[in-house]
């Protein structure tokens, strides 16, 4: 069950002081299809209405690879990865 | 005398913005007392004198002036610039009061800003008040006519939304869309009404500015705190009068500009529908100031000041407002969306005298899932109204578990004032 | 039937890998609708039905170009490889094989937007993909019209079947709103959802408060009392 424990951060700062990739979501596109938390489970959950909670950090290079797909796969296009 | 200090004598006898005698300034009127625009001839040097004035801004966020017009000068490309006059709140009429008094200020203050950073299209981004929009073209056309503007100007009608006024929500109406605010990872300063830089600044920053620029820095700083220099308009509703706006400054005392000795009051709202409750022995002992505000976890967001009376239930007043509030959500945000209304009508259920359940859980898990999961500060603002209601009406929530209200007689008489009228049903109402 | 030539055997290829290409095309279709209405396969995670969806239209591309090849390369009829791509010019059946090739064309795009579609961004993407709901039914015209199997036994079944599967995701499809509900109803939605019966967003004041008390109470003189210093120092303190 989602809590607020893994905090988003809607950050709309391009000068992220810490270096690494970061999952981003346009929340006004965003429908709770819930494919992103699938795809990336470690890194992205589900609250109680379906919507993603995405991690507060970068995304770790394991993941990179899923992360890619999630953002290719959510049927809203509403992920994107910023930096490299 | 530390920084926190008034320099100078500060209550509601100052008037910079609001013009002395309580009525509204013609063209000529306002060339007699301040003068033509003062142009300073060449990009950029007003942001210097805003600088060394501290102006911050007086829309809520209080963000340093010349820092965002810096932004906006450095970003390239053809700046445009707007005078946001659409404050939203219900409860703040300091800006359509200054546009009514002195629409000249607001609007000599816009080519100044034109000037400093190199715009060349100015817009007034307005609510739709007959009133003020017909001052407003009064003005403008006069100024046309004196050709007393480097920078045309357009009058951009908004919809009264609440979060109408928001900084992505002004640039999405201004190019023709609904005013809901839109996400982006640019900056609105760097990318903004079609695409060109954009400064969107609260209508009585540009006043200041207008008046920083005719008499400089160290006038500006005589009135106000060393950190907080300058006037600034505040809204203030005390009991059984109406709703006032006041120019004062910070370093006043909250206890005295809101008349606390004569009119008992069981708690203060600093800052609007997005802003904090606090206990009447707290506000009291506060001046009107960031600085102090902050320590208690306010700010003074638009200017707003409420003193509850002493007769009326907190809880009740707060959750009107959190209906109201939920149902202002632009609907684009699933937490938003989601969540707001949820809190509401539990909140509502909780300012009902009668035992609760969940509610009281429920409004703590729901706030943590919408904080900072929108495109704009919306359900932030809501949550800090929340949780610092439940806060300072802790008493008044056990008394309700008990059966009994302090507020039982005053059912039909709200305080806190919001429109009349349905909510938002279209797309029409949003722009 | 004496013994299977080249070309008879081009002919079953094309024949055969279009009646597939046809049900897999109308399976994307269904898929499709199904990722917009956020519909599950029981047992499946989500990720599963955009899967298959994206799985099945790629496939179905494979399929496309073998039933293009083998009728191209089947000298029985004369298709160049030009009829492949641009429509109505063959002088073999030029509208019902016309109409194939436009199917074909729109599907290359589909494909193609979908393939980049984090790099086209959404609104272009959107737009291509609307596409797809021109694209089967033209695909089903050719197939009927430039097919006799399919005008009659088991072949008609299969695709009155798979019309019928279309007309299904479509009526699913529509029954959400053509478009996205608009999002002041959204809101509205929850309230009721929230609330019960009540249709209103928020509870209607007994003694509703005047639209914002106007600067006239706002804005009176015995704010600025008489005895109230100027501020604003006189015009000639200038600039600085």
């Amino acid at each position: 069950m989602a809590t607020s424990a893994v905090n988003n951060s809607n950050s709309t700062s391009v000068n992220d002081p810490t270096t690494g990739t970061r999952l981003l979501l346009d929340p006004t596109v965003c429908r709770g299809h819930g494919v992103c938390a699938e795809l990336l489970a470690e890194h992205i959950s589900l609250d109680e209405w379906g919507y993603p909670i995405i991690a507060d950090r970068p995304v770790p290079p394991d993941l990179l690879r899923d992360a890619r797909r999630a953002v290719t796969d959510c049927p809203a296009l509403a992920l994107r990865l910023e930096g490299r | 005398m530390t920084s926190q200090q008034p320099q100078t004598a500060v209550g509601n006898n100052l008037n910079r913005l609001l013009p002395y005698g309580g009525q509204p300034l013609s063209f000529d009127q306002h060339l007699t007392l301040h003068g033509p625009p003062a142009y300073r001839g060449a990009a950029g040097r007003l942001i210097d004198d805003l600088r060394a004035a501290g102006l911050t801004g007086r829309g809520g966020a209080a963000f340093p002036a010349h820092v965002k017009l810096a932004a906006v000068a450095g970003a390239g490309g053809r700046p445009v610039v707007v005078a946001n006059g659409a404050e939203g709140e219900p409860a703040a009429h300091k800006d359509k009061t200054l546009l009514y008094a002195d629409p000249h200020l607001v609007l000599d203050g816009l080519q100044l800003a034109a000037e400093a950073v190199g715009a060349r299209q100015a817009f007034v981004y307005v609510h739709r008040d007959a009133r003020v929009l017909k001052r407003l073209h009064e003005a403008v056309e006069q100024r046309r006519a004196a050709d007393a503007d480097r920078v045309p100007v357009t009058v951009v009608e908004a919809p009264p939304r609440f979060i109408a006024g928001q900084e992505s929500a002004v640039v999405h109406r201004i190019e023709g869309g609904p005013a809901v605010p839109r996400y982006s990872p640019v900056r609105v300063t760097e990318c903004g009404i079609g695409g060109a830089p954009t400064l969107v600044q609260n209508v009585e920053t540009l006043a200041h500015m207008a008046l920083i620029g005719r008499y400089g820095a160290s006038w500006f700083r005589t009135a106000g705190t060393f950190d907080e220099p300058g006037t600034m308009l505040a809204t203030l509703h005390l009991p059984d009068t109406h709703a006032q706006v006041i120019e004062t400054a910070p370093g006043a005392a909250l206890h005295h500009l809101l008349d606390l000795g004569r009119r008992p009051a069981q708690a203060v709202l600093v800052g609007g529908y997005h802003g904090t409750w606090l206990p009447v022995e707290r506000a009291a002992a506060l001046p009107l100031s960031n600085a102090a505000l902050r320590a208690e976890g306010a700010s003074l967001g638009a200017g707003v000041l409420a003193a509850l009376p002493v007769d009326r239930c907190g809880l009740r007043e707060t959750a009107r407002v959190l209906a109201y509030l939920a149902g202002e959500s632009a609907g684009q945000c699933g937490p938003c969306l989601n969540g707001l209304p949820r809190i509401a009508h539990a909140f509502a259920v909780m300012a009902e005298p009668g035992a609760h359940r969940t509610e009281r859980a429920d409004v703590a898990r729901w706030a943590g899932l919408v904080e900072r999961r929108g495109a704009c500060h919306h359900p932030d603002g809501s949550m800090r109204l929340v949780r610092s209601a439940l806060t300072v009406f802790e008493e008044e929530l056990w008394r309700h578990e008990r059966g009994s209200c302090v507020g039982v007689g005053n059912r039909t008489r709200p305080f806190l004032p919001l429109p009349a009228g349905a909510n938002p049903h279209d797309d029409e109402d949003w722009s | 039937m004496s013994g299977i030539t080249s070309s008879t055997a081009l002919w079953y290829a094309s024949r055969s890998t279009g009646v597939v290409s046809l049900v897999m095309l109308t399976g994307v279709v269904v898929l499709g609708v199904a990722v917009q209405r956020q519909g599950r396969l029981p047992g499946l995670p989500r990720f599963a039905v955009v899967g298959l969806h994206r799985s099945i239209s790629l496939l179905s591309v494979v399929f496309l170009a073998i039933h293009i090849a083998a009728a191209i390369a089947d000298s029985y009829v004369n298709i160049r490889i030009v009829d492949a791509v641009l429509p109505f010019l063959s002088s073999y059946e030029p509208l019902w094989l016309g109409l194939g090739t436009v199917g074909f064309d729109l599907i290359v795009a589909l494909i193609v937007t979908s393939l980049l579609r984090a790099r086209l961004g959404r609104r272009i993407w959107r737009w291509v993909h609307w596409l797809a709901y021109a694209a089967w039914p033209v695909a089903v015209a050719h197939s009927f019209g430039s097919s006799t199997d399919m005008q009659s036994g088991w072949l008609l079944g299969l695709g009155v079947v798979c019309v019928l599967a279309v007309l299904a995701a479509v009526g699913w499809r529509v029954a959400a709103g053509g478009r996205e509900a608009p999002r002041p109803a959204r809101v509205s939605e929850v309230f009721n959802q929230v609330r019960g019966a009540r249709s209103d967003r928020a509870p209607q004041e007994s003694a509703p408060y005047r639209e914002h008390a106007y600067p006239e109470h706002a804005y009176p003189e015995h704010a600025y009392p008489e005895h109230a210093h100027r501020a604003a120092p006189s015009v000639s303190t200038g600039g600085r």
